[in-house]
């Protein structure tokens, strides 16, 4: 068979050895009316045949759109060298580094992502990685609650809306009160938001650049969250850091983020890497696996997995979180994108970005019908006011060739008009002004 | 090994940005910008690629040695999987495209592999309806759990209870909890399967569920296994199957038959994915169609017309589990791998797989403590007892394989027995490998007896020897800082 190696002989064989006669004896446990009613799987086939038919399938999804779709998830080139190490077997074919002698490689890997994290966010220490963003900052907000015991969630609108009803589906079953402060004109409303801060306040929840792709500077919220012993997590798009004030330099206490602009593709929805960094005095309250730096028995460096007292197979129903696997092998992603990256490239490529995007939008103010929303500093996303409904230019531009952005209707009632355009380093010149052609065509027909 | 941090040279650059071909140089705020260095290490491709080379040099592997890590199902993952979940068209695609007015068309392959693989999950295991969006199985542990919760709540039930035996994985217990139940252990019997009386006496009608893992951790079947989901239905709980280990029975049982009400597998495990340091995995769960209307959205549906579309419209459904619709590229490998095994190949999968770990347990009972001397299903559960009166424990028994090529089973867990190495062979395993093994472990065992004292020193062969634990966790070193 395909992946099995016995020889009938040596089935024979190992029967003989075990003291049975056939393959069923070994499954006798399971009583005959227990049996499977059915098993209706098609037959096996040639792995030309499965590859010919995954092509099917994949030709079948278009990657030809010029696409400017963000609202989280970004396409930014990936250099060659981050798929060729990932693709090591070495790497990707163990497991979670229980045994350290037989890890260091994987271990000192984690130590160094964890290293990468805390410096491109400006915190004490980081985990070892979560499933993706939106399980990163509903961790947090529990790890909020282990901190100072309090019940109450404050999220400014300009949370991922994702993230979000994510955040309202995890803690249904739990008693925890979960508020939600309505943006202003794409940006955090701060005088609500002050206001919606009380003592039985665990912690607030902010995101920069937000949903909006809007940027913000939240020291003050910090400083007077801070005052009332309120925990502040923030959720960053960690690429923008190239050239935006880090959570650290606000004074954050939980940042978190999305690291899929780090070096792994957008392959539908996952996999993808929730990160997490902290202060050193709350390391004990963060889920998720941490790699440490200790000595061997001969004074060598080396790395083990440590604290596993928070860890679900040790404290059980009593653990920090229930994670178990990560998603470690997308952590090497982003900490071989970063060091290629380096220094200097992050902060061009960040620079890159916001030229691109204020590119766009200049293109876009030429044309009469569309209002470019100009009231608050971006990144690489922005929104914009069109005349009709954005959903309807959106599928009017697929047939033009792009995914022209974000319908913000879909997730905002009121929004209807509103679309949230993203431009990477991806985007060429040619085809930005070839979209706002296309877009000025179709509004004007 | 100096960390990729300290080394380099200021101004040396591991990637080429590629020139502005706009005319505009944009700025933001003084007071919004990052004035901190960002800390990046400055390094050529070569650096970078030699560093991390020699970083997967220090590393076991699938690949590179014989891994049978009890639980984990350290099987062969085939290539061809890696080659089809790379393919531009699934790799490149923006999971908001299908959800864009007119995108749905343009993404027609990767719902279709989603809805398939949801029809074959549903076949092999005898359930309804499936879930592909858990990221883990612990992530698909909570969506069952959470499925519960909304179950009882619709129904006006005040439950408070999850039943767990202790043979369980950790898991079980942490995912119940944050579904907001109060966990109740069920202790073993004699001959490793949860005890009957003490599960009746905990049966009361305040439990919500139970969750089981089948064959358990122990590698034992459980032959009442019909009786206990009958009896947790009388009182209106549901029972949970965790696919941990459903490697065993392919083919040969479907919790789906059985009675089970929900089942998350680990793709990662059963259907061969890589592993990858610690994961990316996926956890799809399955329900019983009184359970479909809970599922997380969205949902992938057919048309008349042959088309898919994601539709969103359960207004009872738990809510948004992920971001989108699973670890898409984890869900692609699997499928592939199914698809080219078939339903005898899956089945041939088990058979393998029991095979090779009956013939490891028939070979070493001789020289370890079987605590459950019983036909095993796809692991066997030893005790390092024996060894331990000499003074040797099962983790010096660990380091000692690691000498000998061969990553070390699982050890201290299941917790029900002292001194635990849970050996899990897997179907990919030829027979001169177990053999080679099998001799390892029968020269440890001969080793304790002789010279216990050697134990203290092993692994010898290996980058490092054994690093001071409670040093890592007292003087904690969680990151690289510059001197």
């Amino acid at each position: 068979m395909n992946y099995t190696p016995h020889t009938e002989e040596e089935v024979k064989q190992m029967l003989s050895d075990i003291g049975l006669n056939s393959i069923d004896e070994l499954f006798s446990d399971i009583p005959e009316e227990l049996r499977p009613k059915s098993f209706n799987l098609p037959s096996g086939k040639s792995e030309s045949e499965v590859v010919n038919h995954l092509r099917y399938l994949a030709s079948r999804n278009s990657t030809s759109l010029v696409n400017f779709v963000g609202a989280g998830f970004y396409s930014h080139y990936i250099p060659s060298a981050v798929d060729a190490i990932t693709s090591l077997p070495e790497f990707y074919t163990a497991y979670t580094p229980y045994q350290p002698e037989a890890s260091q490689g994987w271990l000192q890997a984690i130590y160094e992502f964890q290293t990468a994290i805390c410096n491109l966010t400006d915190m004490e220490v980081a985990n070892a990685s979560l499933y993706d963003g939106g399980t990163a900052l509903y961790e947090a907000c529990m790890m909020a609650m282990r901190i100072n015991g309090r019940r109450k969630i404050v999220v400014d609108e300009g949370v991922n809306l994702i993230y979000w009803t994510m955040i309202q589906c995890y803690i249904s079953n739990l008693s925890l009160d979960v508020v939600k402060v309505p943006v202003k004109e794409f940006g955090l409303d701060r005088d609500k938001f002050l206001d919606s801060m009380d003592e039985k306040t665990s912690a607030v929840v902010l995101q920069n650049p937000n949903f909006f792709g809007c940027i913000d500077d939240y020291s003050d919220i910090v400083e007077y969250a801070h005052k009332k012993g309120i925990i502040v997590i923030e959720s960053v798009y960690p690429l923008s850091l190239g050239l935006l004030k880090t959570p650290g330099e606000m004074g954050v206490d939980i940042a978190v983020g999305e690291g899929q602009s780090l070096g792994i593709p957008l392959s539908f929805g996952g996999p993808y890497l929730g990160f997490m960094a902290t202060r050193k005095e709350f390391v004990r309250k963060m889920p998720g696996r941490i790699v440490g730096k200790t000595l061997d028995r001969k004074g060598r460096d080396s790395y083990v997995m440590t604290l596993q007292a928070r860890e679900q197979h040790i404290r059980r129903e009593k653990a920090t979180s229930n994670i178990c696997s990560n998603e470690a092998l997308c952590a090497l992603r982003a900490l071989v994108y970063l060091s290629l990256l380096g220094k200097e490239g992050l902060k061009e490529l960040a620079q890159l970005n916001l030229d691109k995007a204020e590119f766009t939008r200049q293109q876009l103010e030429k044309i009469p019908q569309i209002k470019v929303f100009r009231d608050r500093p971006i990144f690489n996303e922005f929104p914009v006011i069109l005349p009709e409904r954005a959903d309807v230019v959106v599928n009017k531009m697929i047939a033009k060739g792009f995914a022209a952005g974000f319908p913000l209707g879909r997730y905002y009632k009121g929004m209807e008009h509103n679309l949230l355009i993203a431009v990477t380093e991806q985007r060429t010149k040619e085809e930005i002004v070839k979209f706002a052609e296309s877009m000025e065509a179709v509004l004007c027909s | 090994m100096q960390l990729i941090f300290e080394k380099g040279r200021k101004g040396r650059r591991g990637f080429k940005i590629q020139k502005s071909d706009v005319p505009v140089k944009a700025s933001i705020p003084d007071n919004l910008k990052r004035k901190t260095d960002n800390g990046l290490p400055e390094v050529s491709e070569l650096d970078v690629v030699r560093h991390f080379t020699s970083l997967a040099n220090k590393n076991f592997c699938v690949d590179t040695n014989f891994y049978p890590l009890g639980s984990c199902t350290m099987k062969y993952n085939p290539k061809f999987t890696e080659a089809v979940a790379a393919l531009p068209g699934f790799r490149d695609l923006h999971p908001l495209l299908p959800q864009l007015s007119g995108g749905g068309i343009l993404t027609q392959g990767a719902l279709e592999l989603l809805y398939r693989m949801e029809q074959l999950l549903c076949e092999i295991t005898g359930m309804d309806a499936f879930t592909m969006q858990p990221l883990a199985g612990a992530h698909g542990e909570l969506t069952g759990t959470m499925i519960i919760a909304a179950y009882h709540c619709s129904k006006g039930n005040k439950k408070r209870y999850i039943l767990v035996p202790d043979s369980s994985h950790g898991t079980n217990p942490a995912s119940a909890a944050i579904a907001g139940y109060e966990v109740v252990v069920i202790p073993s019997d004699n001959t490793g399967v949860m005890d009957i009386n003490e599960y009746k006496r905990h049966l009361t009608d305040k439990v919500a569920g139970v969750m089981l893992t089948c064959p358990n951790t122990l590698g034992i079947f459980n032959p009442s296994i019909k009786e206990i989901c009958d009896m947790a239905h009388s009182v209106d709980a549901l029972v949970y199957y965790d696919g941990a280990n459903l490697n065993a029975i392919l083919g040969k049982l479907r919790p789906g038959d059985v009675g089970f009400d929900i089942v998350h597998l680990n793709l990662h495990k059963t259907f061969a994915t890589p592993h990858g340091g610690g994961g990316p995995g996926a956890g799809p769960v399955g329900v019983k169609e009184h359970l479909s209307k809970y599922l997380p959205i969205s949902k992938v549906v057919l048309r008349t017309d042959g088309t898919f579309f994601l539709d969103y419209h359960y207004p009872e459904s738990i809510g948004y589990i992920a971001p989108f619709y699973g670890n898409f590229e984890v869900i692609v490998r699997a499928y592939a791998y199914i698809l080219l095994l078939g339903r005898e190949g899956l089945m041939d999968v088990a058979e393998k797989a029991v095979l090779n770990a009956n013939y490891v347990k028939e070979k070493l009972k001789k020289y370890y403590k079987l605590p459950y001397d019983r036909k095993c299903m796809h692991e066997c559960v030893f005790s390092a007892e024996w060894q331990k009166e000499k003074g040797v424990s099962a983790l010096d028994i660990a380091k000692y394989l690691i000498d000998r090529g061969i990553h070390p089973p699982t050890i201290y867990f299941p917790l029900i027995v002292k001194e635990a190495l849970m050996i899990e062979p897997t179907e990919t395993e030829n027979k001169e490998t177990l053999d080679e093994f099998i001799s390892a472990m029968i020269e440890a065992a001969k080793l304790a007896e002789k010279k216990p004292e050697k134990f203290a020193d092993f692994p010898e062969s290996t980058p490092v020897s054994r690093p001071d634990e409670v040093k890592a966790a007292r003087d904690l070193n969680l990151r690289w800082c510059k001197k």
